[in-house]
């Protein structure tokens, strides 16, 4: 039994050997392997695992050093998590600049892979709101690293994956809302065309867009197209996230529950019941945000053979998202299934970190059950197409793709690996160097 | 606003029942012996929301100083609400079995050093009229075991002092809570193999907060704990000395 898996359940990790370290002065835990930092693991490949090395625990590195409530400018430890944060800060009147879809990461899991939200388009990433932090080497040096000190290394652990070095502490700026609820519109579309264009219009007046895409039953692509912002409601003004209540997968599901056919129906079910065509409504921005935080260890539902993400970023404004057509078709003829595809474009901003994923254009994200050989070959197909058009394959969230691929997709490689800690490695660096 | 004195403030648990009191904004005095640490919690806790922070940086087994100390406390805070007595160490029960020196320091951290500061604590709490005394015992004072006894044997002393105190100061308007904790997943039992029954810190830390509040006797954290007791205390010794727990 594997204590310290990846999200998706795949691959399995070997022989991974844990130690916490401390507190933030304490030195690095040491044992002659090769060592990777480990934040609360939501990373679904095998970019947070180690096998035959050493993962380094953040979990007692969970305190506050400061918080300006009148700046919005915090230091924290690199263990704290996305949900303490909202549970200090949001009271306040201050929210997160950029969060991923779920509030269970930590701040050293956010910065290793720059990680990316709904408000892309506005906010960029999350490294682009990180003022500083510091970085303790293999060697016992501590660096602080900044745009203006070490900036070659604060750019390079930026979507670093936990590589050159140990994160402690960092501070970083947050974003002042006027209350917890989000004014919320969702419209259907039946067209790429049409939600390139809902794109174009609601990034104007939006901070946050998304889409839920069905690509498995209909002939062009389909989807609910959701965007928000976040609005002054009175009531409730600074209303906090519940804790997670009893609702968890509490063991695996037999593979039956999720073939194709299950895929399909569920995809037309969600659909059908948000068909709705403009729908608009306040939410709270825990369902907003996190909708799948409210039951807990839901990557259980796919089977003890775990699943697969597959997120890539493409440009569309040249080819109009005939790239992206292709992909759609060689996954619906693949019949592999995917529960929830999630569309998004990024915006302009560039990324700063060597490794980053996000780049200007249009990104997806699908699951897979584990079909083994035969998902496999259907993404690194996929893989072809994304590097035929200068995209990239999300870190974060593979499991397979290759070296060639990888050195495609990140051109600054090279330039990345120079900071590399040399006692620091993970399972999908070895893969795909 | 409340002022709560949290003793053992470094421990896992007692971050956790600190950080809910930073949270609504009460005033903390917390009393350890490692200054690095007491200095990342309280900075912690100050974001949190504390109001007030003083750190106590003193070894608690070194009961010559525990008359004066509480007397300072006292005479700069007037008043204290809540008293957490949260120190605690778990050893090397191996070592505790044939090693006087290391059974010694068993029994002082975990149960000389805390009726030591009790004695003065309780006076002080008498003198006002009012608050709760709260102490983190263990479950594993409730039957001795060949595992490890001697911590066990620390903690049921620790729990007859409790209750004894709850007693005698019942007519004074002062409460006792006997907080009876399994096995929790912190740093003191990072060498233990985890099973689905070791108790999480934030959700034993709330424990705590609610039984304080609801001036419970005697709770067991978490609360299933009171019925594998039940069965273990229920075992008849003929047979219980033949188990290997
Ligand atoms: C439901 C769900 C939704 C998601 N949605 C999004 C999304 O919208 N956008 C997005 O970008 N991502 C998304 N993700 C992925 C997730 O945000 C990232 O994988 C994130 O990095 C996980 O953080 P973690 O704390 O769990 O880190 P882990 O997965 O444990 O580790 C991630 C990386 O960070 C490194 N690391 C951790 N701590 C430190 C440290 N102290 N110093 C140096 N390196 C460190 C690790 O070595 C590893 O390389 C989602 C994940 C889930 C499960």
């Amino acid at each position: 039994m594997n204590e310290f898996p990846s999200w998706g359940l795949y691959p399995k990790a070997q022989e991974q050997v844990f130690k916490n370290i401390s507190s933030r002065f304490s030195k690095l835990p040491t044992s002659g392997l090769a060592c990777l930092p480990r934040g609360l693991g939501r990373s679904y490949g095998d970019s947070c695992l180690n096998d035959h090395g050493l993962l380094i625990g953040t979990s007692y590195l969970n305190h506050f050093i400061d918080f300006d409530q009148n700046t919005g400018k915090i230091i924290c430890e690199s263990g704290v998590s996305f949900d303490e944060i909202l549970k200090v800060v949001l009271p306040t009147g201050w929210f997160l600049p950029v969060t991923p879809g779920t509030k269970y990461v930590t701040v050293g899991g956010a910065i290793a892979n720059d990680v990316h939200g709904k408000n892309h388009h506005r906010a960029g990433n999350f490294g682009h709101h990180v003022l500083k932090f510091e970085l303790l080497k293999s060697s016992g040096e501590r660096l602080i690293c900044s745009r203006e000190s070490n900036s070659d290394l604060f750019f390079a652990t930026i979507g670093g994956l936990g590589l050159t070095g140990f994160i402690t502490w960092a501070e970083f700026k947050l974003t002042k809302i006027q209350s917890s609820w989000i004014h919320q519109q969702q419209i259907q579309f039946n067209s790429l065309a049409d939600f390139f264009s809902l794109s174009q219009e609601s990034e104007r007046d939006f901070e946050f867009t998304v889409s839920w895409v069905d690509c498995v039953n209909s002939k062009d692509i389909r989807g609910i197209f959701i965007r928000g912002n976040f609005g002054e409601i009175e009531k409730d003004r600074y209303r906090l996230h519940k804790e997670p209540g009893m609702k968890r997968v509490p063991f695996f599901l037999p593979k039956i529950t999720l073939n194709s056919l299950s895929v399909r129906a569920f995809n037309e079910l969600y659909y059908r019941k948000n068909l709705s065509s403009n729908k608009k409504n306040s939410i709270h921005y825990d369902p907003f945000f996190y909708p799948l935080d409210s039951i807990h260890h839901w990557n259980k539902i796919y089977g003890r053979r775990g699943f697969l993400q597959y997120q890539f970023v493409i440009p569309y404004k040249d080819d109009q998202g005939a790239a992206l057509y292709e992909i759609f078709d060689i996954l619906k003829k693949s019949q592999m299934g995917s529960f929830l595809a999630v569309l998004k474009t990024f915006g302009s901003i560039p990324s700063e970190g060597m490794l980053s994923f996000p780049k200007e254009g249009v990104t997806l994200a699908l699951d897979f059950p584990n079909h083994g050989e035969k998902l496999l070959k259907v993404l690194s197909k996929c893989d072809e197409i994304v590097k035929s058009v200068q995209g990239a394959v999300y870190p974060a969230k593979d499991a397979r793709m290759s070296k060639e691929s990888f050195a495609a997709f990140y051109p600054r490689l090279s330039e990345f690996e120079k900071h590399i800690d040399p006692k620091f490695s993970s399972s999908f660096w070895r893969r795909v160097r | 606003m409340k002022k709560i004195l949290i003793i053992g403030a470094t421990s896992a648990i007692a971050q956790e029942v600190a950080k809910i009191y930073a949270q609504k904004k009460h005033e903390l005095i917390l009393w350890g012996r490692n200054a690095e640490m007491l200095n990342i919690i309280s900075q912690d806790l100050k974001v949190r929301g504390s109001s007030a922070l003083t750190i106590i940086n003193h070894d608690l087994n070194d009961l010559t100083a525990h008359a004066s100390k509480v007397d300072e406390i006292w005479s700069t805070h007037s008043k204290i609400d809540i008293v957490l007595l949260a120190h605690g160490v778990l050893g090397d029960p191996r070592k505790a079995e044939v090693n006087q020196q290391e059974m010694l320091h068993l029994l002082n951290s975990n149960f000389i050093s805390h009726a030591s500061l009790l004695t003065f604590i309780s006076q002080k709490m008498v003198k006002q009229g009012y608050g709760t005394i709260a102490v983190i015992s263990s479950v594993a004072g409730d039957r001795g075991k060949q595992s490890n006894y001697v911590y066990g044997s620390a903690k049921a002393g620790m729990t007859t002092f409790t209750d004894g105190l709850r007693n005698r100061l019942f007519s004074t308007g002062v409460h006792v809570v006997n907080l009876k904790l399994g096995p929790v997943d912190t740093p003191m039992t990072k060498d233990h193999k985890k099973t689905p029954l070791f108790g999480k810190a934030p959700s034993v830390g709330r424990g705590i907060v609610n039984a304080i509040e609801a001036r419970k006797n005697t709770v067991y954290l978490p609360f299933f704990w009171r019925f594998i007791m039940m069965i273990i205390k229920s075992i008849p010794e003929s047979i219980f000395k033949r188990l290997r727990l």
